[in-house]
C-alpha cells in the first residue's frame, strides 16, 4: 500500500519507496555502523523500509548506485578526501552519521597539539605516518544532515530514515539533556558531587549517560542558545577545576573551546 | 603445481576496519603473499597525554565500537593497578558478566553474519535473511540478549556508561538480573542450532604450527587480568606485556606487529581455549569434542569454532554469575578513588584476543604516558604466515585463483581482525 502512494512522492530529490541507502565509513571506531545492526528487534522492519546497497562491514556485494550515503568517522588523510568527494557526486543526500563524522568526535583531540610530529613520535616513533589534521565531514564537502552521537542513538536513526522515506521533514532537539534528565526524573549529578554537561548539550539520547549515574560529556555538541561562559561559572561554583569542564568541553569537538 | 596466482583484494570486506590482500605467485615461486593494513590511524596513545584519568576509560573504549567493554575494562584495570585500588567481588562479577555478553554478542555477530555468508555461499547475510531466515533469527535472539545485558549492566551495549574507576555508577536491579536467567538458558539451545549448522560445513583442511598467546586461567577460564602464557612456554605477568608483544613496525602496514618465542604468534579463541582447555564449561567442553577442537589445534580457520564453544562458556558462566550475584547482598557500587604516581597496566581478553592498556600518571592523576596493544596487531604478522603457507598450499593443489582468493579472505576473517582498533 504505502509503496504504491510513495512511489509518486520524492523527497529532497529522493523517490520515497525503499530508498538505496549506503555506509561508508572513514576514521572511526565503526561503533556508529555497528549501531544500526544492533538493534535486533527493529533490524529487520529497518532493512524492509530501506535498501541497504553498500555496508562493506556486513557484505561483499558493492553498488555506487544509492541515493543517501551515511558517512561515519572523521577525515585526516588527502586519499580519503578523494573518496568522500566521490561518495558526495553519487549520493542525492549525504548525512554525517554520528560525532566523529559531524565534529571529528574523540578523534579531533588530536589537533590540540600544535606539533603533529611529536604526536606522530609519541604512537610510531620514527616510523614514517602519513596524517594531517583531523576534519569533519562538512568541513571538506557539503552534508544535508547532521545525526549526532558517539555513538548516535538507533532509534532516532530510525526514525530519521523513516520521516526521509516518507517524506517528513526532520527535527532534530534543540533543547538541552537536560530537559530529558528532569522528564526521566534523575536525580541531578550536580546533587551527587558529580560534573556534568547536560544543561548545555543538545538532546536527542533521552540523556543517556546521567540515566547511568554518569555525567554528561557533550557528546552531542551544543543546545541552541548554549551558553557555556555561564556553565564554566556553575562548574567552578561547584568545585569542579577548569581542567574538568574543559576536558569535558573539548572531548568530542562539538564546542569551541578556543 | 599452480604456475601463476593472482590475487588481490582491495578492502577486504566483513571484517572491521580497512586491510588488503595480495599473493603473487610466478613460475611457481611465491613471490608475495601479503597482508596490508591501510586503515588511518588516531593517535590514542597521545590523545590521552595530559589528560587526567577518568578520561582514560571514556576516551579508549572508542578505539573500537565493537569491543568497546573490553577496552574500557583493560582500561579501568590498569588505572586501578597505578593506583592500588582492588575491585570487590561485587564488581568484579559484574565486570565479568559484562565482559562476557560482550564476547556473546561479538563472537555471534562474527560467527552467524560475517562468517556464515561465505559457507553458505552468499555475498552477506542479507540475502540469508530469505533463503535461512530461521538461522538469522537464531542468531539476532543470541546476540539480542547479549546486547539487552550489556545495557543493563553496563548501561549501553558500546561505549559502556556505567563502567567507572573504583566500579560500577549504579548497579542493576536484582529483579532485572533474575529475569535473564532463564533466557540465557533458554539461549543455549539457540547456540546449539547454530552447532548443529556449523558440524555440516566443511572447515578448510588447513593447519600451520603456531604459538599461542593468552591470559593464564588459575581456577577460571581467564578472561581479566593475571599471567599471560605461551604454548611455547613462555609465562609471565601482565605487567611485562612489552616483552610479550615486542611491536615493531613494517613498510606495509599502518598497524604495529609483534613476535614472541618465534616470528610471530596468534591471539584469540583458539589461543585462549588451546591453553586453557581444563577451565571451559563442561557443556562447552563437549562442543569443543563434537568439532575434534583439542588442544593444541594449529588451524586458523578452527578460532570460528572456538568462537562458537566460548559463546557455549560464556553463557553457562554468566548463570553462574547472576546466581551468585542473586544471593549475595548488594553493597556501594563504587569505592573512593586517590590517584597517585606510578605505572598501572591491564590485561583482559577480548574477543580477538589479550589487550593490555598501560598508563603512567604523576601525582595529580595526570597522564604521562600511554600505551595500548591490540589483539589484532598482535595476530597481524601470524595472519600474513598463514596466508603464504595458504597460498603455497593450494597453489601446489592446483587451486583456481577464485577459490585461493575466497580461502585467503576467509583465513583474515577466521581471526576476527579489527583493523581500526588494530591500528588505533
Ligand atoms: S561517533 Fe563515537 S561511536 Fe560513532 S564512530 Fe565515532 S567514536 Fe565510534
Ligand atoms: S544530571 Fe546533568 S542532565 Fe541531569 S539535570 Fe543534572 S545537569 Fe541536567
Ligand atoms: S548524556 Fe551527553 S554524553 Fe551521554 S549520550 Fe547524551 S549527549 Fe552524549
Amino acid at each position: 500500500m504505502r509503496a504504491k502512494k510513495a512511489d509518486t512522492k520524492t523527497y529532497l530529490g529522493i523517490p520515497l519507496y525503499r530508498p538505496k541507502v549506503a555506509f561508508f565509513e572513514f576514521s572511526s571506531c565503526e561503533g556508529c555502523q555497528l549501531q544500526m545492526v544492533n538493534n535486533e528487534n527493529t533490524l529487520l522492519d529497518f532493512l524492509s523500509l530501506v535498501e541497504v546497497v553498500n555496508f562493506r562491514e556486513a557484505m561483499t556485494e558493492r553498488s555506487d548506485a544509492y541515493e543517501i550515503a551515511f558517512i561515519e568517522g572523521s577525515i585526516t588523510r588527502d586519499d580519503e578526501v578523494k573518496r568522500l568527494k566521490a561518495i558526495r557526486k553519487n549520493a542525492k543526500v549525504l548525512v554525517a552519521l554520528g560525532s566523529c563524522a559531524c565534529f571529528g568526535g574523540v578523534n579531533q583531540l588530536k589537533n590540540r597539539f600544535k606539533n603533529l610530529e611529536w604526536v606522530k613520535k609519541q604512537v610510531y616513533g620514527k616510523h614514517p605516518i602519513d596524517t594531517g589534521a583531523v576534519r569533519a565531514v562538512g568541513d571538506v564537502v557539503p552534508v544535508n544532515l547532521m545525526i549526532y552521537g558517539c555513538p548516535i542513538k538507533k532509534e532516532e536513526v530510525e526514525k530519521i530514515v523513516l520521516d526521509l522515506a516518507l517524506g517528513k521533514s526532520i527535527v532534530v532537539p534543540q533543547y538541552p539533556v537536560c530537559m530529558e534528565c528532569k522528564a526521566n526524573e534523575n536525580i541531578c549529578l550536580f546533587d551527587l558531587g558529580e560534573p556534568c554537561l547536560g544543561p548545555i548539550t543538545r538532546a536527542g539520547c533521552n540523556s543517556w549517560c546521567p540515566n547511568s549515574g554518569a555525567g554528561c560529556w557533550g557528546c552531542r555538541g551544543p543546545a541552541e542558545d548554549a551558553n557555556v561562559e555561564y556553565m564554566k561559572k556553575i562548574m567552578k561554583e561547584k568545585g569542579f577545576s577548569e581542567k574538568t569542564i574543559l576536558e569535558r568541553l573539548d572531548c568530542f569537538g562539538g564546542f569551541k573551546t578556543k | 603445481m599452480k604456475k601463476t596466482v593472482n590475487v588481490n583484494v582491495k578492502h577486504l570486506t566483513r571484517v572491521e576496519g580497512h586491510g588488503n590482500i595480495h599473493i603473487k605467485i610466478r613460475n611457481g615461486q611465491l613471490m608475495e603473499a601479503q597482508w596490508e593494513i591501510i586503515e588511518t590511524p588516531r593517535f590514542f596513545e597521545a590523545l590521552l597525554v595530559g589528560r587526567h584519568w577518568d578520561n582514560a576509560p571514556w576516551i579508549t573504549g572508542r578505539i573500537c565500537g565493537i569491543c568497546s567493554i573490553g577496552h574500557t575494562l583493560a582500561s579501568i584495570r590498569a588505572v586501578e593497578n597505578a593506583f592500588d585500588i582492588v575491585p570487590d567481588e561485587q564488581t568484579q562479577k559484574l565486570r565479568l558478566l559484562l565482559k562476557h555478553m560482550e564476547t556473546l554478542q561479538s563472537h555471534s555477530l562474527h560467527l552467524c553474519f560475517l562468517v556464515l555468508p561465505d559457507f553458505m555461499n552468499a555475498g552477506s547475510v542479507f540475502p540469508l535473511i530469505n533463503s535461512h531466515g530461521e538461522i538469522v533469527a537464531h542468531a539476532a535472539k543470541i546476540k539480542g540478549l547479549a546486547n539487552e545485558i550489556c545495557d543493563c549492566v553496563g548501561g549501553r551495549r558500546l561505549h559502556p556508561t556505567r563502567t567507572v574507576v573504583g566500579g560500577f555508577t549504579k548497579l542493576p536491579s536484582k529483579q532485572e538480573l533474575s529475569a535473564f536467567v532463564q533466557r540465557l538458558k533458554n539461549i543455549v539451545e539457540d547456540l546449539m542450532i547454530v552447532a548443529d549448522l556449523f558440524s555440516g560445513f566443511k572447515i578448510p583442511d588447513f593447519a600451520r604450527e603456531t604459538e599461542f598467546v593468552s591470559l593464564k586461567g588459575k581456577d577460571h577460564y581467564p578472561f581479566i587480568g593475571g599471567d599471560v602464557v605461551s604454548s611455547d612456554g613462555v609465562q609471565m605477568r601482565e605487567q611485562d606485556y612489552k616483552k610479550l608483544t615486542n611491536e615493531y613496525m613494517v613498510p606495509h602496514s599502518t598497524s604495529k606487529w609483534c613476535r614472541l618465542s618465534r616470528d610471530s604468534f596468534a591471539v584469540g579463541s583458539l589461543a585462549r581455549l588451546n591453553n586453557n582447555f581444563e577451565f571451559l564449561h563442561p557443556v562447552a567442553k563437549d562442543i569443543a569434542r563434537r568439532f575434534n577442537l583439542i588442544p593444541i589445534n594449529h588451524n586458523p580457520f578452527m578460532n570460528n569454532i572456538a568462537q562458537l564453544v566460548e559463546c557455549v562458556h560464556v553463557v553457562m558462566d554468566s548463570i553462574r554469575l547472576i546466581e551468585e550475584l542473586l544471593n549475595s547482598k548488594f553493597t556501594a557500587p563504587r569505592q573512593e578513588v586517590r590517584p597517585k604516581s606510578g605505572v598501572g597496566v591491564g590485561a583482559v581478553e577480548v574477543p580477538r584476543g589479550v589487550l593490555y592498556h598501560c598508563y603512567e600518571f604523576d601525582s595529580k592523576g595526570k597522564i604521562i604516558k600511554s600505551d595500548c596493544v591490540i589483539p589484532t596487531g598482535q595476530n597481524h604478522a601470524n595472519i600474513q604466515h598463514d596466508l603464504e603457507a595458504l597460498a603455497k598450499e593450494y597453489a601446489i593443489r592446483g587451486e583456481k585463483d577464485r577459490d585461493i582468493e575466497l580461502l585467503a579472505s576467509m583465513l583474515v576473517r577466521a581471526y576476527d581482525p579489527c583493523i581500526s582498533c588494530s591500528v588505533h
